[in-house]
Order: C-alpha cells, then sequence, then structure tokens
C-alpha cells in the first residue's frame, strides 16, 4: 500500500519547520537514498532522504510552505504496480498543509519516518568542538555558541577557549542578578512619582537660556565673596531667577487640589538633591523674600543636611516649585517628573558654548536648556510660558539684582 | 635572471616537503641540494639506522628462537651484509624522493646556495657552473650535522660520528659512546647485538634525559641487562689515541677519575645547525646558539627568507622539520596557519627496547605547576606482550586533574614507536580521558595498555 513520507524531526525539540524545496515531481522515480526535499528549521537546513523505493505519487505539502508540523504527511510514496487511485486522500484528511496543529502519526506512518541527513556542520545540535574545549568551557561555565573556533573547519579548540577567558573577552564573574530588598525612601519615590507620571498630565516647555551674563556676574560677585568663604553657583542664580518668576506670576505659584487650585503667597522652592540610594527635595522657604547670597548659603546647608539624613520632614514636605539641576553631569536637556501636589517643575541641563545666531551673526555663546514639567489641570499652557519666559528674562539680565535685589 | 616564488636549500625532509607542498600550492619552485635527496635522515640518519637497527632486532629474536620452540642452528652474520642492506634501503628512498619532487614539477639543482641581496641566490652546481637566481620566498633547510667537542673531533677513524658508525667496515671489540640521547642509545643496542663491548657515557645523571624520569630508569635497567656499561653524571675529560686503540679519561660525579680502553669512540653529543656558507650576514636573519632564530611561522628577521628544521632549532627531529616545512609554505601561500605546538611532537628510540614519547614528562608539568593524575600499565600485565615474547615495558599517560587533558604519554618495550602515534592523534584532537576510556581497543593487542595506562591515571585498571 502507498507509504506516507512525513515530515521529519531535525531535533528533539523540533515541533515544526519549512519544506523548502522538493528535489523530486510527482510520478518521478525514487531509490532508498535519494534526495527527496530540503527542510529549514529556524537553526539548520537538512535534507531528507528516501527510505523505501517506488515513485512520488503525490506532493500534499507545496515547495515553501512554512510551519509544516512534525510528523504531518508531506508526501506519498507508491510501490511497484500501485498507481494514484491506491491513495486514499480521505485519510489524510486531518493533514491539511501548513497546518499550526500537531498531527498525531498513526502507526502506518511510523513506519515510513524518514531519516534525516545532517547537511549543515554548524547545527547547532553538537558544538564543533575538541572534548578538551567543551571540558574547559564547561568548567569556566563559557557558552561555546559565543567562541569562534580556529582549529581545523573552525574546530573549537582548548587554545580558543582559554585566549577567550585570558584575553579582552573576559567573561563577567558573579551571579547573573542580585535582588536588593526596597529602603523606605526608594518605595516612597517609585509610589509618588508613579503616581505623579499617571494621574498628573504632564506638558513641557523649553527654553534656551543664555548665560553668560550670569557666568560673568557669578565671577566677579565670587571674586568679591572670596575673602567670606561664599561661592555662589549657577544654580543659586536658577533659584533666585524662579523665585522672582513665581513672585511676578502668582498663577503659575499653585497646586491642583482635586476640588480647587490652592495659590501659595510664597515661593517655596524644592531643590532636588541625589543622596546614597534616592534623592530628596529639601525646600528654600520664602525664596521671592531671600536675597541671591542668603539663597545659596540656604542651600548648602539643607544639601549638607540631605547628604547627612539630618533633614527634618519640615525641611522636605510641601513648597510649591521644584528644581532639579543635572547640569553638573553634562545632561544638555531632560524632562522631570513633577512632585505632587507641586505642579511645576524645571529641569535644568548643563551650560556648553554653542553657535548661536546673533543678529544675523554667528556668535558663541554660553547657553543653559531649561525644561518645565507643567500639570495642566492647574496651569495652562499661556501661564507656564509666562512663568518659563520670566524665568529665562532674569536669568538672562541677572543685573535686575542691581534694581530689584 | 630566472624568477622563482620559492627557493628550497637543502632536501632533507623538511626541505623536500615544503618544496612539493610549495608546488602544490600553485608556486614555482625550485630545490638545491648538495649531496643527497632526502637529506641526512634518508641517507645518514632514520632511515639507514632503522636498517640496521632490524637486522639486529632479527639477530636477537633468532639468539632467542629456542624459547618460542624454534631450533636454528649455525646462527652467524655478516657486517658487511647488513651494512649493505642499510645503504641500499637508503638508496632506494633516495631515487623515491626525485621521482617525487619531478612529478610535482620542482626544478632540482644539485649543487650549493649563497644569498646575494635581497631575494637573491647564486647556485654552484656540482658541475661547476653559477646561476643566480630570484625568488620572492627562499626557505633554509639545511639542516644539522654532529656536535663537535674541541678536542673531541672525529676522525673517521677513531673517533666517529654517526656518519662513520653507520658504515663500519669491521665490528670493533670495545666501544665508547659520549652522550646517551637517542642516537646514542640507539648505536649502543645495535653494536651491543652483535657482540660489541660497549661503554655509554652521560653528563647528566639518567640516560636518555629528555625522556620521563620512569622510563629513564627502566631503559637504563633493560640495557645494563644486555651488559651495556652506563656511566651517568660522568664526562669524557680527554681521549688519547694509539694507531689503532684510544684511551679515555672518565670524571665520575666531579671526584674519581678512571681510564679505559676502547677501539672506536662515537661522538653524540648533539648537533649542530648547517649555518655556514648561505651567505647569512648580508641578511638580517639572526643565528643564535648555532641555530637560525625563527618566530613560530619559521620566519627569519628577514622578509621573504625562512629556517625550517634543524637549522631552526630543536627538537631535532624530521617529522618535525616536514612539519614545518608544510606550515611555511602554506603561510606563504595566504593559508591560515597555526604554530607548531611543540608538545604535540612525538619523539622515538628505536633501540631495544623501543622508547617514543609525546608532551609533558611527569617531572615537567609537576614543575609546570599543574595538577596531574598518572597512570601506567607494565607489559607484563598485557596478553600480546607476553605471547610476543615480551614482557618488559610500561606505558605511562598524564593528565591533567583539572581538565583531563592529556598531557604526555612516554611509552618503552615491544613497537611503542608505532604505538604513540596513538596519543599523538589524542593530543591533536584534544580528547580527554574520556574519549580514550570509551574508545574500543582491540583484543589481543599491545595498543590495549594504552587504555590500561588511562585508566589507571584515574584509578580504575581492569587488568592490573
Amino acid at each position: 500500500m502507498p507509504i506516507n513520507i512525513l515530515m521529519p524531526a531535525l531535533s528533539p525539540t523540533m515541533t515544526e519547520g519549512t519544506l523548502a524545496r522538493w528535489h523530486k515531481k510527482e510520478g518521478d522515480q525514487i531509490k532508498a537514498g535519494d534526495l527527496l526535499a530540503e527542510i529549514e528549521t529556524d537553526k539548520a537546513t537538512m535534507e531528507v532522504e528516501a527510505v523505501d523505493e517506488g515513485s512520488l505519487g503525490k506532493i500534499l505539502i507545496a515547495d515553501g510552505t512554512m510551519n509544516v508540523s512534525v510528523n504531518s504527511v508531506i508526501a506519498i510514496l507508491l510501490e511497484e504496480g500501485e498507481t494514484e487511485k491506491d491513495i486514499d486522500l480521505s485519510a489524510l484528511k486531518a493533514v491539511a498543509p501548513a497546518t499550526k496543529t500537531s498531527v498525531e502519526p498513526t502507526k502506518e506512518t511510523i513506519v515510513a519516518q524518514p531519516p534525516v541527513s545532517v547537511s549543515a556542520l554548524a547545527s547547532s545540535e553538537r558544538p564543533f568542538a575538541s572534548p578538551l574545549a567543551k571540558r574547559i568551557a564547561l568548567d569556566k561555565n563559557i557558552s561555546l555558541a559565543s567562541i569562534q573556533g580556529s582549529g581545523p573547519h573552525g574546530r573549537i579548540i582548548k587554545r580558543d577557549v582559554e585566549s577567550l577567558t585570558a584575553g579582552t573577552m573576559r567573561q563577567p564573574t558573579g551571579p547573573e542578578f542580585t535582588d536588593k530588598p526596597l529602603s523606605t525612601m526608594r518605595t516612597i519615590i517609585a509610589q509618588r512619582l508613579s503616581e505623579s507620571k499617571q494621574t498628573v498630565p504632564h506638558f513641557y516647555l523649553t527654553v534656551d537660556c543664555s548665560v553668560d551674563t550670569v557666568l560673568s556676574a557669578r565671577k566677579s560677585l565670587n571674586e568679591t565673596l572670596a575673602d567670606q568663604g561664599k561661592k555662589l553657583t549657577v544654580n543659586d542664580f536658577v533659584l533666585w531667577a524662579c523665585s522672582r518668576a513665581l513672585q511676578d506670576n502668582p498663577n503659575a505659584n499653585v497646586s491642583w487640589m482635586g476640588d480647587r487650585i490652592r495659590h501659595y503667597r510664597d515661593a517655596d522652592i524644592a531643590i532636588a538633591v541625589a543622596i546614597e540610594g534616592g534623592l530628596v527635595t529639601p525646600i528654600v522657604r520664602q525664596s521671592q523674600i531671600k536675597d541671591l547670597i542668603s539663597l545659596s548659603e540656604e542651600v548648602k546647608t539643607l544639601v549638607k543636611k540631605a547628604h547627612a539624613s539630618q533633614l527634618r520632614p519640615e525641611e522636605f514636605q510641601g513648597g510649591s516649585f521644584s528644581i532639579s539641576n543635572l547640569g553638573m553631569y553634562g545632561i544638555q536637556s531632560f524632562q522631570a517628573i513633577i512632585n505632587p501636589p507641586q505642579a511645576c517643575i524645571l529641569a535644568v541641563g548643563a551650560v556648553e558654548e554653542r553657535p548661536v545666531v546673533d543678529n544675523g551673526r554667528l556668535v558663541a555663546k554660553s547657553m543653559m536648556n531649561c525644561t518645565l514639567s507643567v500639570d495642566h489641570r492647574a496651569i495652562d499652557g499661556a501661564v507656564a510660558a509666562a512663568l518659563l519666559s520670566s524665568i529665562k528674562k532674569y536669568l538672562e539680565n541677572p543685573w535686575i539684582l542691581l534694581a530689584k535685589g | 635572471m630566472e624568477k622563482f616564488d620559492l627557493i628550497v636549500i637543502g632536501a632533507g625532509p623538511g626541505g623536500y616537503v615544503a618544496a612539493i607542498r610549495g608546488a602544490q600550492l600553485g608556486l614555482k619552485t625550485a630545490i638545491i641540494e648538495k649531496e643527497h635527496l632526502g637529506g641526512v635522515c634518508l641517507n645518514w640518519g632514520c632511515i639507514p639506522t632503522k636498517a640496521l637497527l632490524k637486522s639486529a632486532e632479527l639477530y636477537q629474536t633468532i639468539q632467542h628462537a629456542e624459547e618460542f620452540g624454534i631450533s636454528v642452528k649455525g646462527l652467524k652474520f655478516d657486517f658487511n651484509k647488513i651494512v649493505e642492506r642499510s645503504r641500499a634501503v637508503s638508496k632506494q628512498l633516495s631515487g623515491g624522493i626525485s621521482h617525487l619532487l619531478k612529478k610535482n614539477k620542482v626544478t632540482v639543482f644539485m649543487g650549493t646556495a649563497q644569498l646575494k641581496g635581497s631575494g637573491i641566490l647564486e647556485v654552484s652546481t656540482n658541475d661547476g657552473k653559477k646561476q643566480s637566481f630570484q625568488a620572492a620566498h627562499i626557505i633554509l633547510a639545511t639542516g644539522a650535522r654532529s656536535r663537535v667537542l674541541e678536542g673531541f673531533e672525529p676522525d673517521g677513524h677513531l673517533v666517529w660520528t654517526a656518519k662513520e658508525a653507520m658504515v663500519p667496515t669491521s665490528l670493533p671489540e670495545s666501544l665508547l659512546i659520549i652522550g646517551s640521547g637517542a642516537i646514542g642509545v640507539e648505536f649502543a643496542s645495535f653494536y651491543a647485538t652483535f657482540g660489541t663491548k660497549i661503554t655509554l657515557v652521560e653528563m647528566q645523571d639518567r640516560i636518555l634525559p629528555v625522556e620521563d624520569h620512569d622510563i629513564s630508569a627502566l631503559a637504563r635497567k633493560a640495557l645494563e641487562k644486555r651488559k651495556i656499561e652506563i656511566h651517568t653524571s660522568t664526562i669524557v675529560q680527554s681521549l688519547k689515541k694509539h694507531p689503532n686503540t684510544i684511551m679515555a679519561t672518565f670524571l665520575h660525579g666531579n671526584k674519581t677519575q678512571t681510564l679505559e680502553t676502547f677501539d672506536r669512540v662515537i661522538m653524540a653529543v648533539g648537533i649542530q645547525g648547517n649555518v655556514e656558507n648561505l651567505g647569512l650576514e648580508k641578511t638580517k636573519a639572526k643565528i643564535e646558539k648555532g641555530q637560525i632564530k625563527v618566530n613560530e611561522f619559521c620566519e627569519t628577521d628577514e622578509k621573504g627568507l625562512y629556517a625550517i628544521g634543524d637549522v631552526a632549532g630543536a627538537p631535532w627531529l624530521a617529522h618535525k622539520a616536514s612539519h614545518e616545512g608544510i606550515l611555511c609554505v602554506e603561510k606563504i601561500a595566504g593559508h591560515k596557519v597555526h604554530p607548531l605546538p611543540r608538545t604535540n611532537i612525538p619523539g622515538c628510540t628505536y633501540s631495544t627496547p623501543q622508547i617514543a614519547s609525546i608532551g609533558l614528562t611527569e617531572q615537567a608539568a609537576k614543575e609546570k605547576g599543574l595538577a596531574i593524575r598518572v597512570g601506567k600499565f607494565p607489559y607484563q600485565a598485557n596478553g600480546k606482550a607476553l605471547a610476543m615474547g615480551e614482557p618488559e615495558g610500561l606505558i605511562k599517560t598524564i593528565f591533567d586533574a583539572k581538565t583531563g587533558e592529556l598531557l604526555g604519554a612516554h611509552m618503552i618495550g615491544a613497537e611503542v614507536t608505532e604505538l604513540i602515534q596513538g596519543f599523538s592523534i589524542a593530543k591533536t584532537l584534544e580528547t580527554t580521558e574520556a574519549e580514550l576510556m570509551q574508545a574500543v581497543f582491540p583484543h589481543p593487542t599491545l595498543s590495549e595498555m594504552m587504555q590500561e595506562s588511562v585508566l589507571s591515571a584515574y584509578g580504575k585498571p581492569i587488568h592490573f
């Protein structure tokens, strides 16, 4: 009776593959050992050889068919004296082409399971490596798959494994990962910022500020302050600019309270400080009435306390506005997440010299990017834009200090 | 000026193999040989000595025929015929090389060659003509000769080198052999068989100093059993020649002096490279300790100039020279090649008993700080060895305890020179003890002992 030719399993784990190409066509005479077809898996291409003799009665799975299940009937071989009429297609109905479901082979079909001749040396089933190389790799926990063999025909030999361990491609040591328990601070950061990013409708405004004047003012002032042991940072100017801008834009100095909007009298500005294991945001209270040097000194004290974990709760709770400055890391610009119930956070980038067109001429200027994240529930675009341009105005014209303090 | 891609100087087992491989790879190749195709190996080394030793072995076997139930009466030997046979074998093989070179279209010049600047060679052929050739690549494969010590210069009459020892006109009654490396031990074995009284002198504290200590000890025992007198830690201070004898003064362990008279002396104290008259001084190539300095690909410091085989240093073995020849030429032809690991080169001594080894000795492995496993299996416990009447011998294997790498194998006894290739293949394929245990060795054979030695290294020998 006609013999079913089955989709072979090229590896113990193979469940389906692609019937790449038939090497025989219907009606061809087949001898045992003839190359019938090529099968592809994601790993290799292999050849299917005939086990039995006869003529190829019917091809059921065409060239190029993908996802052919292992053990499904791909063709039918007719033995001597048999014709196409002997093929009982109804018995094969279950094996529609390209079926995704696995077809259970019947007892009859198992008999006809074709053997597989492996043509590709690079089959991933067996690493092409010397026994010694395999042993050393196993011992040193190195995957042979990552090694280029230098022996005959690319065989991986001892030298290859040893040069890998001794050479540039040093293997990482220690466990792949370790789980560390969460600190209270980390739990709070995760909770608050997730909540903020998920519930606060953020929008972002960005400006570039020309800070040459701030830099020269800072330089002059620091020369004067040197004998008092005081030193102003660029961030002190940012804080000062924000405090004055919030005073000028009271509609931006607010909080969304769910059923109302809270307007603040004072510009209580939080400064994000990175500390061991997380960050804290100590607050400079009533910044709008403090002069530049007072602001600077206060920030210094708060940062010191933050690093020493000596901040009292009232020193980091509340506030209406935050400043996060990553300029010292060379970050050009970024967008910060609002710290509720505050409605704004200013992300300050690094000061860098950039080519700028000024009055039609290309000049080098010290520029600093400021990106304001805003809670749209409390503040609309125009209000936020006014605030940010106000900050920019103070930063670009620090001489206002002389007139307004 | 005729141009070649490759010219090889010297047609020994390094040179002729390099030339054939070069021609096979499509290089227009010439080879220059001053004396015999096949070099020392075929004409004055490996092959003729093996022919002599076969005669010795056969004679010894017949001497012991009674043990096998065979009676032989009137056993005699004709020393001249033994030497003649040895020469005939060499001649036959040398002719074979000529045919191989011709078949591979290598141009052969019989004569000498000198470097005349970069890539230029002047060849003086034996018919008195001089010709210059240009070659992009020149391989020096000029080989080596017996090392000569001051005051012990061979004279071809009383003081021999291996070459004279191979073509004696008569059998000396007593023979002093200075040096107990492979050459010294082979001649000791050969002459002892035919009744010469042998004294073997070694400066170091054991004979066959490159071999494993266990093997040295067993070899000494076996040779002494054959009435060979062995003096280790002994130096020959002087040789005083008489018309037909020679008197040697020995200094034993820096203390006692003794005098002894011998018919002949064989100098077997190593070899020195043939580095002279090649015009090397006109190149950047350097000579260090009588050999041409090369890198792991046989390249000298002069671009396009290479040296292989004995002239490029130890181990002085024909198969090392051939391998280097192939490696060197394949690199020239642009193939990707790897240096030949020294520890994968087997060495053989064809004395009775035979000695063969590959890789690290136990001592060398320990000096390298390796944790090792050592296996030993004696001939006494092998059926085939007993059937052959060869109950003496040992197969010793050394493994890296951590990786299972076969670090070395050391053998003494019947046919070990034919057995060692199994360990050669094992080492080249980087098999571990696991595959050597898994492989099926036929019974009854001597080779079974190789597996038993491996099993012994892992504490599970079956037959011992």
